[in-house]
């Protein structure tokens, strides 16, 4: 697979959001799209200013974002409804639970600014509780893109899937990296990069530092396989159970909580499929702070240097 | 009793004729306290669930799917009709014994309620039984579902008008506020909102919980044609969905001053009677009196 990695170019998934939505909104009359009031951040505004009579900002009312996507979709429409994380998955939750879950209606909930990187805002802005939120919920497919390109195929990959779905995106500008051939497939992840002596399982903007600690790990002589776990749920169990089979031991690499996210997931499918050692690299319990998103990502251990290091020591305690 | 079963109507706006004949009005009245035993019965049979606010409430219910409502109870989906969405879910029985009444599902389903294996859930679940539009049991979301579904119908250009019951209750979360504000911003003339104005919640009457009042000049401020009823009083409430539907440019509030546990006396009126199962002495006597009352009119 030929990875631009390093990459020099960098976009932001929400601009690959809008961009999507605007080119499904050319192709499919009943796709609408709704917001509360941070339509210039999740650039749900692209497709407000060319689809207007589709485009609902409801203000700064998340409950009523989410119940109003579910009239539209009991109706026919498929709703796109965006807002920041935190207030969509948090604030918003039990009417995601409710109207949109448990009668498992058609609405793509796509949230932006999650994460630490978020950056100077702080803790309050820095949902790290997301994954855990909307893997809970019945039937919720969650999806978390690599980069701007995989996000676009996300949103337009997704359209018609039956029931509700949850795509995770970041504030800040990320690496491209992902192939021209690369192709996002609901429920599997991708192998990026072959190894035999460790799997790094990443999601979301860590998948590219995994690239980069993978990097570092060769020149010890450690052959680090690198997997793009993009969809959250359902959860690839099988690529899972592969990495456990072939490289003994896992790594996973998430921007969230270290409850109920990736490292959760794919604990269970490793217990359940073929047991082996893993470490998890996240958030540990704690909340978020002020700071640039590079900061941040180095203070939370997000950095290819410190990614690798974790690995080899996690290597040397695990021995294979 | 000869109860008239809804048809749908393709041209009109609404189905609801500008008046009521003195026959017709006997004949709901009648009607809505059939229903009334119904769900004493459903209530009785399960032994649990929530009489107070249904029994209060059928006589705006049976005016509205009877008289007003477009909709087609063999063809529950149909694109073009009318939506009722019972937002305050724990009322279901009322809704229930409506919707068998109009052919929905056969009346001895109701029997089934709250039993596992039945479509007649605790609470109403879109899924599980047809007729029902939503799912109710988390108080204050169903305003927002309604003005969704009449967002939709004025993107597509459907006559369909959205009625959302809500309980006076209710009014005490956020989320319909909301809603009521966004109805209004987006001139919402095809939404109709109805309270259930029993003046009882869970833990006590409402004015000792958290008063609500003034609520018809809340509904007003915040943008919304408000009309005022007594909720037993069938020629009003039908006035009341005419004049609705003759509103132009904003969404439209019924509140509907209602008696909780109407027609059996040891109901009324007493907010314990929000949830609970009647002793089997205490059916008895709902149901001479449900009866008694029914032979009157």
């Amino acid at each position: 697979m030929q990875l631009s990695v390093p990459s020099d170019r960098q976009a932001f998934t929400r601009d690959a959001y809008g961009d999507a939505l605007a080119e499904l909104g050319a192709r499919r009359p009943e796709v609408v799209v709704l917001d509360a009031d941070l339509s210039g951040s999740t650039k749900t505004s692209v497709f407000g200013k060319k689809f207007p009579e589709r485009f609902f900002n409801v203000g700064v009312s998340e409950a009523d974002l989410m119940c109003t996507a579910s009239g539209l979709a009991r109706s026919g429409k498929i709703p796109y409804a965006s807002t920041f994380a935190v207030f969509g998955a948090g604030k918003a939750w039990e009417m995601i639970r409710q109207a949109i879950a448990y009668p498992g209606l058609r609405v793509r909930i796509v949230l932006s600014h999650a994460g630490v990187t978020v950056g100077e805002d702080g803790a309050s802005h820095q949902m790290l509780e997301d994954l855990a939120l909307m893997r809970a919920l019945p039937g919720m497919t969650v999806i978390v893109p690599a980069d701007a390109a995989e996000t676009r195929q996300a949103v337009l990959g997704t359209v018609d899937v039956p029931g509700p779905v949850y795509i995770r995106l970041s504030r800040n500008k990320t690496p491209v990296f992902l192939p021209d051939s690369y192709e996002f497939r609901l429920g599997r992840a991708t192998v990026l990069r072959d190894g035999s002596d460790v799997s790094l399982i990443a999601c979301g903007q860590l998948v590219y530092p995994a690239l980069l600690a993978a990097d570092l790990l060769q020149r010890d002589g450690i052959r680090a396989r690198v997997l793009n776990m993009s969809t959250l749920k359902p959860l690839d169990r099988e690529a899972v159970q592969a990495c456990a089979q072939e490289t003994g031991r896992i790594v996973t690499l998430e921007e969230h909580n270290i409850y109920g996210g990736l490292a959760e997931a794919v604990a269970r499918a490793l217990v359940e499929t073929h047991p082996a050692p893993l470490h998890a690299i996240a958030v540990q319990d704690r909340f978020g702070l002020s700071g640039t998103a590079d900061e941040l990502l180095d203070y939370f251990g997000f950095t290819p240097q410190k990614i690798a290091d974790e690995t080899r020591k996690f290597l040397k305690a695990t021995p294979a | 009793m000869n109860l008239r079963a809804p048809q749908p109507v393709d041209t009109a706006p609404s189905r609801a004729a500008d008046a009521l004949s003195a026959e017709d009005i006997r004949e709901l009245r009648r009607g809505a306290y059939e229903l009334r035993k119904d769900v004493v019965t459903m209530v009785y049979k399960a032994k649990s669930g929530h009489p107070g606010g249904a029994l209060g409430h059928l006589d705006v219910l049976w005016t509205l799917f009877a008289r007003v409502l477009r909709h087609d109870p063999k063809n529950p989906k149909w694109p073009d009709r009318d939506r009722f969405v019972l937002s305050n879910g724990h009322t279901c029985p009322g809704l229930y014994s409506v919707l068998a009444r109009c052919g929905y599902f056969p009346r001895e389903d109701l029997w089934t309620f709250r039993k596992l294996g039945s479509h007649l859930q605790g609470h109403t679940s879109s899924k599980h039984t047809p007729g029902v539009e939503t799912d109710g049991g988390s108080l204050g979301l169903g305003l927002s579902q309604g003005k969704g579904m009449a967002l939709a119908a004025r993107l597509d250009g459907r006559p369909t008008r959205v009625y959302v019951l809500m309980s006076d209750g209710e009014q005490q979360e956020g989320q319909p506020w909301e809603a009521a504000m966004g109805a209004a911003h987006f001139k919402l003339d095809n939404l109709c909102g109805i309270i259930d104005y029993n003046r009882i919640q869970i833990d006590g009457p409402l004015p000792k919980i958290k008063e609500i009042e003034p609520l018809a000049d809340k509904y007003r401020a915040f943008g919304w044609e408000v009309f005022e009823v007594d909720g037993h009083d069938i020629a009003r409430i039908h006035d009341a969905f005419v004049r609705c539907r003759k509103v132009r440019g904003r969404p439209q509030i019924v509140i509907a001053r209602v008696i909780p546990g109407r027609g059996v006396s040891f109901m009324e009126n007493d907010y314990k009677w929000h949830h609970g199962s009647p002793t089997p002495d205490q059916y008895s006597k709902a149901m001479e009196e449900l009866d008694a009352a029914i032979r009157s009119f």
